[in-house]
């Protein structure tokens, strides 16, 4: 039985990985848009599949949520910024391609092209 | 929309665009009363009567001036399509309460769908609004309180990956998934 006394445990572990990291040492910042649009579009699942596979790897990425990002038809989009604030835009992401962008992009630093609005729009 | 889980969520999202730090989601799904009851209450900006008739029907007036979006006429529409109903009560500086009725046989009625990951995904969505979740059947009920959880999370992060994954797994078990 899993009890709310399990989240101490937690809280230690958590305390002990924050001193010894800094939030500036996150390495990537990405934005999964929730609006109508998103949710109708199927965005929960790839941002839970982001948000689940980023803790299991223990991936130094802040994972956020934000509104409309006003392309409603390429909707799920999943928004990558690296560092340096430069942008990667996915769009049509369902929650296989999430892992596939978590795996390359966020473990391994490969942009995944075929998944971008720049390959889409091509 | 075909789980009523994403209309949740997608109404959730309404409370925390009016700011609200507190949101409670209640349902119930009872066989016995054929009643699906769901209601999502928060202590937000609230609405003024103008307001809430708009949200509700977004074609009630041509005026351009204020935007309003689509997820509750389409929440509204799935919930009487079973012959069942959706109201709005709302106080400008106290709140809004949704309350959504759906007939639980009707075969318009959708699926519940992941409701755990749409609890989480507002979790994660903000630290700092406690939500409180409460789920009812004929057999048993399942009460969550984030505020409960934070009290023992201290300086630590609701929003925290290892904490989400607790809250996730903490939950199928109070569901009984």
């Amino acid at each position: 039985m899993k009890s709310l006394e399990d989240l101490k445990k937690i809280r230690e572990a958590a305390q002990n990985k924050m001193t010894m990291r800094m939030d500036d040492d996150q390495k990537y910042r990405v934005v999964v848009g929730m609006a109508t649009c998103g949710i109708a579009a199927g965005a929960r699942p790839v941002l839970n599949t982001i948000v689940e596979e980023v803790a299991r790897a223990k991936l130094p990425v802040t994972v956020l949520q934000t509104g409309c990002i006003g392309m409603c038809t390429l909707e799920p989009i999943v928004e990558v910024f690296d560092k340096d604030d430069n942008k990667t835009t996915y769009v049509l992401v369902d929650a296989k391609k999430a892992k596939e962008i978590v795996v390359r992009h966020l473990m391994n630093d490969e942009v995944v092209d075929e998944y971008t609005v720049g390959k889409y729009k091509r | 929309m075909d789980e009523l889980s994403l209309n949740i969520l997608d109404i959730a999202y309404n409370s925390i665009r009016a700011k609200a730090s507190f949101i409670r989601i209640s349902i119930e799904d009872s066989v016995k009363k054929n009643l699906i009851r769901i209601v999502i209450e928060d202590n937000g900006e609230g609405m003024d009567e103008e307001t809430v008739q708009k949200v509700i029907d977004p074609f009630y007036t041509t005026r351009t001036t204020r935007k309003v979006g689509l997820g509750i006429p389409l929440f509204k529409q799935n919930a009487e399509l079973t012959g069942g109903s959706l109201s709005i009560q709302s106080q400008i500086n106290h709140g809004t309460i949704l309350t959504a009725n759906f007939v639980k046989n009707h075969i318009d009625t959708p699926i519940m769908g992941d409701i755990i990951e749409t609890m989480l995904t507002l979790i994660q969505a903000n630290e700092y609004i406690d939500y409180e979740f409460n789920y009812k059947t004929d057999d048993f009920s399942f009460l969550m309180k984030t505020s409960e959880m934070k009290d023992i999370l201290g300086d630590v992060k609701i929003t925290e990956p290892d904490v989400l994954l607790w809250i996730k797994d903490f939950m199928k078990e109070g569901l009984k998934k």
